[in-house]
Order: C-alpha cells, then structure tokens, then sequence
C-alpha cells in the first residue's frame, strides 16, 4: 500500500492552533481529538495491519510560526513481513517554523520477525522552535527475535544539523543486540527535546538511560534500553 | 613499498596519539557486566565496528576527500577556504552524530594529540583549515583524514587505518581489563580482519555521499556507557 498524509498547522492570532490541512489515506489515517491548552492534538489510527513489507507511507506535517501541535497514535504499529525482498517504509517529513512547538509522542514500533522495515523521519526546526520527538522500537513480539529495522532520524536546528542517528536492529545489522550496542535489551528508544527557552542541561547517566546535551541547538536527547515497553516508556517520560 | 610501510606506520598503536589510554568504551561495558569473556568481547567489538566504526571511518574518509579535492598546490587560498568550508560542515554533522558530549569531548581529545603528531611530522599539511571556532580542538577522524593523505595514503587506507584502530584499542584494552588470553584475542582479531575490510570499504564509498547522507550508525549503550564512565572517579582508561 502506498499512503500519503499532511498535516498543516497555523496560529489562529488568539493563542489557539488551527489546523489548515488535515488528510490522510488507508492505512494512514488522522483523527483531530480534543485540544489542551491552546495545542492541536491529532490521532494517527492506522487502518489496516502493518505497515507490510512493501507499503509506503509518508506523512508531511508543517508547523506554522507560534502555533502547537501534538501528535499521538492509537496502537503501537507493527513492521510484519509481506513480500519476499520487500522493504517496509514510513517516511516523516516535519518543518517547524520559529515559535512553533510540534510534539511527536506516537505508541512503539515493533519489528516483528521476518519483516524489513525502515522508519525514516526528517525535522526541519527553525530557530526559536520546540520540538518533543520520541521513537520507540521493541524488537520483535513477545519471545521472539526481530527482522530488519531500521529507525533513522535527521533533525535541524536553525540550518544547522543537530541530530543525525540511525538504529539498526535485525540479522543485517552486525552486533545490534550485542554489549556495544543494546546489551541484550528488546525495548530501547530516544526523546528528542528541543526548547530554546530551556536552560542547558548536564549529562547524566545510569546502567540503561542517558541524558545527553546536544552540541548543535538547545536540545537534549534521553537515551534508553529496556526490558520491555512499559519500562522504556517510563525512561522516555520526562 | 613506501605506501605500505606508511599505512602500517599510521595504523601501528605505536603512533604517537594515545591511542592506548582508549579502551572504546570497553571498560564501562566491563564494569556493568556486559563483556566478561572473549564471546561477549568479539560481540561487543563487532556492534562497535558496524557502529562508531563505521562513522569514524566514514569520516576519515570524508576528510581525506575534502583534503586530496581541487588543485595541485595544497597551499592555494582558494581550494585552502573551500577545505575549510568542507572540514567546518564535517565537523558539526560528526557532532549532531555523537549525542554523549563525553564521545565529542574524547574524539576533539584525541583529535588534539593526532594533530600534534601530525604537525611535527607534516609540517606542510592543511591542517590549518581545520575548524578552530570549536573549543577542544578538531575530532579526530577529520585530523586523521588530513593526516593520511599527507602520508598519500587512499581513500580507503584512511577509512582502514580508521575501522582497525577501533577493534584493535578495544581489543587491547580487552586483554587488560579481563585477563584474556593475548594469542586467542589476536585469534579474534583476525576473523574479524574482513569485517574490518568491508567496513572500511563502506566507509571510504560514503565518503562520496553529501555530508548529511554520511553513515549516523547509532549504539545507545555506548552514549550511556560513555557518561557512566565520565563520573567515576578512578578508571585504567580516559573513555
């Protein structure tokens, strides 16, 4: 399947966020839900199993200057096999403009056995703008071992490149479930944030989640390994 | 022949870059429990090889490029500020890719003792258009890239001389921290010769690629690990 879907997002001049544009396709569907405080929130509800090898989705999402947008998904979305040699796709696109806030907080990824999956997101922030952006991959469903994904995020900050990281799990990725890598861990997952009004952190750090100063903006990204998704997710509250 | 003795030169651990004070993250793995005998070892240098291997070659590699493009005369200021532009982009895309500031404090490090054996050694290399803006000094793989291709090594030789000192300080820190058998890690060291290989390969192929498309292979445990090791106060090696 193929799917394309947009959100655009504008300051409606009365502390309030309107959304312009709000359209998706099957399987990736968007559902405006109640907003708080001023902040659009939007559903993802995906509508059909997958993503399948094979699929393509994309979604585009533009954050207009002062305005606030958060996004969620209703179900953990699960990478499954489907055609032999075929490569699974989600591909997010974001632009935040300055005094913009985008909140990207969706359910796991999991990498099911046998499927090949690439989650690809790209976040253009322009100075002044926030950004909350977690990823979350739980390698395989319970009990079993993961086919290929990869989780590979680009993010800008004021045309300055703030994070650049890839995660490569599966039987192509040498190591991945090693001692230098994820130490055994099925649940591991980043919370990227951005606030320039935020003053700067220390790292910290202890045996399985890491708070990391960035060198390229005023960000800090947590970093964690976990046992499951229910502890990741505590990690990556913040 | 005078290549080859270069390449082993730059490659030896004897290289006058404190190499050896770097355990490569090897000695917080220890200490948390996840490498004690020479199967976790070969694990752990295999995820950091297709890891911080992979980008730190890249990288070399990258910087090779930057230094060898362009005109005959390496002192030309036109193809001079083009290097710099090209080696000042390297550098913040290597940053955005080292999340742990503990890795980016140790890779300007060691980046620093590599560019003072390099200036002694190729007084004539255009190591002045490294980025200077940056407390800390130049990481390390863009001074090694600059490095090698003043010694005339390839492209590829740089991204090797790269992936090798990343098995190969851990390894060795390996036979210290655990007590291994030196003969069955070199045994280690040598399955692991054609991953190394094709990793430098890899990398030296990237090199072509804009720096934003550049290898990003990302391992949490080594950011955690890293800002582990930082705060303790007694340690055999500096990362």
């Amino acid at each position: 399947m193929r799917a394309l879907a947009r959100l655009v997002a504008r300051a409606d001049g009365q502390g309030g966020t309107v959304l312009v544009e709000l359209h998706g396709e099957t399987p990736l569907l968007l559902r405006q839900t109640p907003s708080e405080g001023g902040v659009a929130t939007v559903h993802v509800v995906g509508g059909a199993a997958g993503p399948l090898a094979g699929d393509d989705l994309r979604l585009d999402i533009e954050v207009g200057p002062g305005a606030a947008v958060r996004v969620h998904s209703v179900a953990a979305s699960v990478a499954l096999p489907g055609r032999p040699g075929a490569v699974s796709r989600m591909a997010v696109r974001a632009v935040v403009h300055g005094g913009a806030a985008l909140h990207w907080l969706p359910e796991q990824l999991v990498a099911a056995a046998g499927c090949a999956h690439l989650a690809e997101s790209r976040v253009e922030l322009a100075a002044g703008a926030s950004l909350r952006w977690r990823d979350e991959l739980i390698c395989g469903r319970y009990g079993e071992a993961p086919g290929g994904a990869v989780v590979h995020t680009q993010v800008d900050y004021a045309g300055r490149p703030l994070l650049r990281q890839s995660l490569a799990v599966g039987p192509h990725a040498p190591g991945w479930a090693g001692p230098a890598v994820l130490g055994g861990a099925p649940a591991t997952g980043s919370l990227l944030v951005v606030d320039p009004s935020r003053p700067p952190e220390a790292a910290t750090a202890d045996g399985s989640v890491a708070r990391l100063p960035l060198a390229g903006g005023p960000a800090t990204l947590w970093t964690a390994t976990a046992p499951d998704a229910h502890t990741l997710r505590a990690h990556l509250t913040v | 022949m005078a290549a080859s003795s270069l390449l082993l030169l730059l490659a030896d651990g004897r290289f006058p870059a404190g190499a050896h004070a770097h355990s490569g993250g090897l000695e917080a793995a220890v200490a948390a429990g996840r490498v004690t005998d020479l199967a976790s070892l070969e694990a752990f240098l295999v995820g950091r090889l297709a890891t911080a291997g992979l980008v730190g070659a890249a990288f070399a590699a990258a910087a090779h490029r930057a230094a060898v493009a362009g005109a005959v005369d390496p002192a030309d200021p036109a193809r001079s500020a083009a290097r710099s532009r090209a080696l000042a982009r390297l550098d913040a895309e290597l940053d955005a890719r080292t999340a742990a500031p503990t890795l980016r404090a140790v890779s300007r490090r060691q980046g620093r003792a590599l560019l003072r054996a390099g200036r002694e050694i190729w007084p004539h290399a255009p190591f002045g258009d490294l980025p200077t803006g940056r407390p800390g000094g130049a990481h390390q793989p863009l001074v090694l890239g600059l490095l090698c291709a003043a010694a005339g090594l390839s492209r590829t030789e740089t991204a090797t001389v790269s992936a090798y000192a990343t098995v190969t300080g851990a390894a060795s820190a390996g036979v210290r921290l655990l007590g291994l058998d030196p003969y069955r890690v070199q045994a280690l060291l040598v399955g692991l010769a054609d991953a190394c290989d094709g990793t430098a390969a890899d990398a030296a192929r990237a090199a072509d690629d804009p720096p934003e498309r550049l290898p990003a292979a990302a391992a949490p445990l080594a950011d955690i690990h890293a800002e582990v090791h930082a705060t303790w106060e007694v340690r055999l090696f500096a990362s």
